[in-house]
Parts: C-alpha cells; sequence; structure tokens
C-alpha cells in the first residue's frame, strides 16, 4: 500500500524540522526535513534509535506541540491545534482514576455533550471490541497494565479520529500481553479504518503491524529509509521474508545507534 | 473459639475461608467493604487507640499517686475530669450574650462556637485559595501580581496578623475567622499550586487531544486530579486552623474554648485547663475524624495509604 497524493484524506508532512527552545543554548535539534504521507487506512510504523524525534513527530502531528519549520497537512488543510480527528495514546494509559472505565472511555463524547444513555451504549459496544466488556463498571486502578492500555484505546476509538497516534503504547508491558495487544490493535484498524501512525523501539512489533516501516537516523531525525511490508497478516516471524525485514532493519538502525552513542560520548566530554 | 459474626450467626470453627471475597477487590481503592475483617480492623484500631490515652493517663495517675507532682498545678485525669458541674459552669460566661444556661449546654454551646469559626475559617480558605491558586496557575499577569506578594506574606506568623484583625474586625466571630483564614490560605495558596503543577502532562493532554476547552480541562480534569492532595494539606493544616482560633479567642473574640483558657490562668485554674484542653483535644480528633470520612468517601479513587488515612 503506497500513499498517493491525490487523495484529499491523506496526512502530507512536508520539509517538517522541530528544534526545542531555538535561539537558546538549550537548543536541540530534534527532527530535520521529514518528508511522509499517510494515506487513509494506512498502518505506518515509525521507528529509531532513542532521542531520535519521532514521538516528536507524533506530538506535532497531533498539535500538541508547533512545528518549527515546514508544514503538516491533513484532508489539505494545516493541521491546528490538538484536535479528535487525530487521537493520541501514550505510553502510560493516563486513565483518569476519578471515572470508571466506562466514563474514561466516553469522556470525549462526554464533553460533546453526547446523553448518558448514549455514553453508555458506545462505551459497552468499543470495550467489547477491545475484549473488555467485563470491564463497564470497574475502576481503573482495578485493572491491569495491559487491560488500561485496551481502555486507553477504547477512548481514542470513542472519538471515531481518522488518525490514531500511538507512541510506544505497548513499551511498559510484558512479551505476551504485548503481542496480544498487537493483535488487538489490528482488529481495531481493521474496524475502524483509521491510519495509524505507531512509534516503537521494537523491530519484531514494527514487523508484525506495518504497512510501511519508516526508518530515523540519530538526532535530528531524519528519514533514513521507508521500508514496505508487503505480507499478509498475521505474519510468522519464523516466515523468510520476516526474517529478511527483519535483518534489514536490524543492519539500518545499528548504524544509527551506533552513530547516538558517539554523539552522546562527544557532548560528555 | 466461636466469635460474633455481623451477619447475624456465629462463625462455624474450622470453617474454610471462602476464597477471593469480592470485598478484596474493592478494598485496594478504598471502597467501603462492611467484610469482618475490616470490623475487626476498626476495633483493632480504637483498641490501639483507647491503649495510647490509657497509658499516657495511667503514667499521669501514677506520677500523682507516687507525688511527684503538685496536685494544685498538675492534677491528673481523675481529679479534672471528676467534677463535670463544677468545670463545666465557668463556660456559661464563655459565649456571647450569655444567660444563664444548664452547665451541659454551655460545654456544648462553646465548642460549637468555636468549631464553627474553625469551620468558616476553613471553608472560605480552601475556597478562596482554590481560586487564587488556579488564576496564579493558568494567567500569567495574575501569576507575576500576585506570586511575589503571597510568598512574602505567607511566612508571616499568623499572631503577628492578631492585631491587624481586632482594628479591622473589632471583637466577634469575624476576627476568630480571619485569623484562621490567614493561618491557612496562604500554605494552601502554595498546596493549590504545586499540586496543578504536578499534575501529569498526559493528563492535560489527553484531555487536549478529546479536544476539550480550557475551563472543561480545568473542571474535569485538573480540579479531581488535586483535590486529594489538597484534601489532604487542608487535614495537615487542620490542626494548624485549631491552634490560631484558640489563640483568637484568648485574644480578641471574648468567647469559645480560647477563652476558656484564658480564664483558667488568670483564676489560677489549673483543673479548668486541663479540662478545657482535653476538650480541645477530643473536638480537634473529631475534626480530623470526620475530614478523613469526607475525604473517603468523596475522594475514593485516591487509594488509602500511610498512617494519615
Amino acid at each position: 500500500m503506497t500513499s498517493t497524493k491525490a487523495d484529499t484524506r491523506s496526512l502530507c508532512c512536508t520539509a517538517v524540522g522541530k528544534t526545542w527552545a531555538p535561539g537558546t543554548a538549550r537548543a536541540v535539534h530534534a527532527l530535520d526535513d521529514v518528508d511522509l504521507d499517510v494515506a487513509p487506512g494506512e498502518f505506518v510504523v515509525l521507528i529509531g534509535p532513542s532521542g531520535c524525534g519521532k514521538s516528536t513527530l507524533l506530538s506535532l502531528v497531533a498539535g500538541l506541540e508547533q512545528i518549527t519549520t515546514g508544514a503538516i497537512e491533513h484532508g489539505g488543510r494545516p493541521v491546528g491545534a490538538a484536535g479528535p480527528d487525530r487521537c493520541m495514546i501514550f505510553q502510560q494509559a493516563s486513565l483518569y482514576p476519578w471515572l470508571s472505565v466506562s466514563d474514561n472511555v466516553t469522556f470525549g463524547p462526554r464533553l460533546r455533550g453526547m446523553p448518558k444513555v448514549q455514553r453508555r451504549e458506545l462505551a459497552e459496544r468499543l470495550l467489547r471490541t477491545v475484549g473488555l466488556a467485563h470491564a463497564v463498571d470497574q475502576r481503573p486502578a482495578e485493572l491491569s497494565g495491559g487491560m488500561r492500555q485496551r481502555v486507553a484505546i477504547a477512548r481514542a476509538l470513542a472519538m471515531e479520529p481518522e488518525i490514531l497516534l500511538m507512541d510506544e503504547p505497548f513499551a511498559a508491558l510484558d512479551v505476551q500481553t504485548r503481542s496480544k495487544l498487537q493483535d488487538h490493535v489490528i482488529d481495531v484498524w481493521r474496524q475502524s479504518g483509521a491510519s495509524v501512525l505507531f512509534v516503537t523501539h521494537h523491530i519484531d512489533e514494527a514487523i508484525a503491524l506495518a504497512d510501511r516501516i519508516v526508518v530515523f537516523t540519530a538526532a535530528p531525525g531524519r528519514i533514513k529509509e521507508i521500508v514496505p511490508v508487503d505480507l499478509p497478516r498475521p505474519r510468522n516471524p519464523r516466515d523468510a521474508a520476516v526474517h529478511e525485514i527483519h535483518d534489514h532493519l536490524l543492519d539500518l538502525l545499528r548504524d544509527e545507534v551506533d552513530r547516538a552513542f558517539a554523539e552522546q560520548e562527544r557532548l560528555v566530554r | 473459639m466461636a466469635r460474633p459474626d455481623p451477619a447475624g450467626g456465629t462463625a462455624v470453627p474450622g470453617a474454610l475461608p471462602i476464597p477471593t471475597a469480592p470485598g478484596a477487590v474493592l478494598r485496594q481503592v478504598g471502597i467501603a467493604d462492611p467484610s469482618p475483617s475490616r470490623l475487626r480492623r476498626a476495633l483493632v484500631t480504637a483498641g490501639w487507640s483507647l491503649a495510647s490515652v490509657s497509658l499516657f493517663a495511667g503514667l499521669w495517675e501514677l506520677a500523682w499517686i507516687l507525688k511527684l507532682l503538685d496536685p494544685l498545678l498538675m492534677p491528673p485525669p481523675h481529679i479534672f475530669l471528676r467534677d463535670f458541674g463544677s468545670q463545666a459552669k465557668f463556660f456559661d460566661t464563655a459565649t456571647i450574650g450569655s444567660a444563664s444556661k444548664a452547665p451541659a449546654v454551655a460545654v456544648l454551646t462553646t465548642i460549637l462556637a468555636t468549631s464553627l469559626r474553625v469551620l468558616a475559617g476553613l471553608t472560605l480558605a480552601f475556597a478562596g485559595s482554590l481560586m487564587v491558586g488556579i488564576l496564579v496557575s493558568y494567567v500569567t499577569l495574575a501569576r507575576r501580581l500576585m506570586l511575589p506578594m503571597l510568598t512574602l506574606l505567607a511566612p508571616i506568623s499568623p499572631v503577628a496578623w492578631l492585631p491587624v484583625a481586632i482594628f479591622v474586625f473589632g471583637i466577634g466571630n469575624a476576627p476568630a475567622v480571619f485569623m484562621v483564614f490567614i493561618g491557612v490560605f496562604f500554605i494552601m495558596t502554595m498546596a493549590t499550586v504545586s499540586q496543578i503543577a504536578g499534575v501529569p502532562a498526559t493528563y492535560i493532554d489527553v484531555a487536549r487531544t478529546m479536544g476539550a476547552s480550557r475551563t472543561q480541562t480545568l473542571r474535569r480534569v485538573v480540579l479531581p486530579a488535586i483535590l486529594p492532595g489538597l484534601f489532604l494539606v487542608l487535614r495537615l493544616n487542620l490542626f494548624a486552623a485549631w491552634i490560631v482560633v484558640l489563640i483568637a479567642e484568648a485574644v480578641g473574640v471574648g468567647s469559645g474554648l480560647g477563652q476558656i483558657v484564658i480564664l483558667a490562668r488568670n483564676t489560677f485554674n489549673s483543673s479548668l485547663v486541663f479540662f478545657t484542653m482535653t476538650l480541645i483535644g477530643v473536638t480537634g480528633f473529631l475534626f480530623d475524624y470526620a475530614l478523613r470520612v469526607i475525604q473517603r468517601r468523596l475522594l475514593w479513587w485516591e487509594p488509602a495509604s500511610g498512617v494519615l488515612s
């Protein structure tokens, strides 16, 4: 699946750059000249060494931070402030502990004034999609880490976003839970038809999920290579084609991680 | 040994324990759960409290028996608590517009007068500090204009405010309420500002990506996120409020428990001093207990933990 500029609903990042604290001694050049188009319904995974700015790109798309140079357009219009068409899922589930699971899920619709009865129905339906129908009346404190992250996904789905932004959502989870949740994400993605921008450190996770894998260089983050994964899902880790992509990604990343380390040592001296 | 069971029956000796009662999960988040173990824990806590008080009173009585303490200066509990009527008669003059009342009524009226002053001062301080704290946190102009002044006023002891309270408010309830307010307001304002600064950034970011306005974020995210912390600060400052109200009453108000303490000092009535101290201690304890119950009921999502909850 490749993106086409012609599609009016796609997300287009053009020459995007981001500098933190520009013009000061602490200025950090995080992103440089990033061109990336994401087609509607496409699953794109961003991967790269720590601090390469892949999470920054997500915050920029979400509208949580302002871009320094370039432009990000969604549906032909520049993305402005944060909005419900681009919903973000964070590494920590960040459920509100004072709300029940169902009230967490329908937090967004409630802001828009959805009546209580409808909210309840919506919460039940969305929790069913992430396999948590039984947890509708529980409190976040009663759930495990993996369950909380599923509630966070249901909460994002409640906004019916066109783009789902996922910032290392499973980084804090154990391997088994992680692989279960990857299956959930694929289901949710298929059902919702949203595009997904997914940041991860894990090559295996990237290959399991992505239509295309975007590999970033060490800081300042630039796109090093875009690796398409044209394999039917679910993907078997023992498959030769998967192995080939895995080795290729590993080579790409090893160079960058080495460079990132060298850069850090230079800074320390 | 069979022990009575709150459900009505008697626990069967050797009965199998019920595996994972539904209450187990609820207890984790501090939701009321009427299981026998909860009752037992309450009784154990009460028992230790009683033991703590008994130990203290017992040592005092022992010192009296051994003639280590002068009963005129340091009368032990059984002396100053013995004659309620004769102590209570002093409270008759301690309430505003004192018509002759039954001693017990006079004692209760006095306690009530002081308690209401504490309550009024705390309520005003809580509401005021919440408003000022939010202003300082979110309005740049307010922060620049108010924060330096607040930081300057905060370390001034409430006692230094006492003359101001009397100049401005004269005599009566107002200066005492004002003193409580002053004694708590600045600390609560600083606490509000720091609590707001401590709200996890992702809580706010989640609300922003959901399209929440600033007011919605404040009302639905920031406020519930800071309330448990603020309530704990309020509880810790309850004791400060009690200290301050007694000073105000002793000097400028002319009624209440603080007035009785001063009356007792002036008439060299040590029994009355300790009697009133006991009343103050018990009332302060009940206040704290009430706040704790409110905290648990209203702010249930903050897990109960530590000796203060």
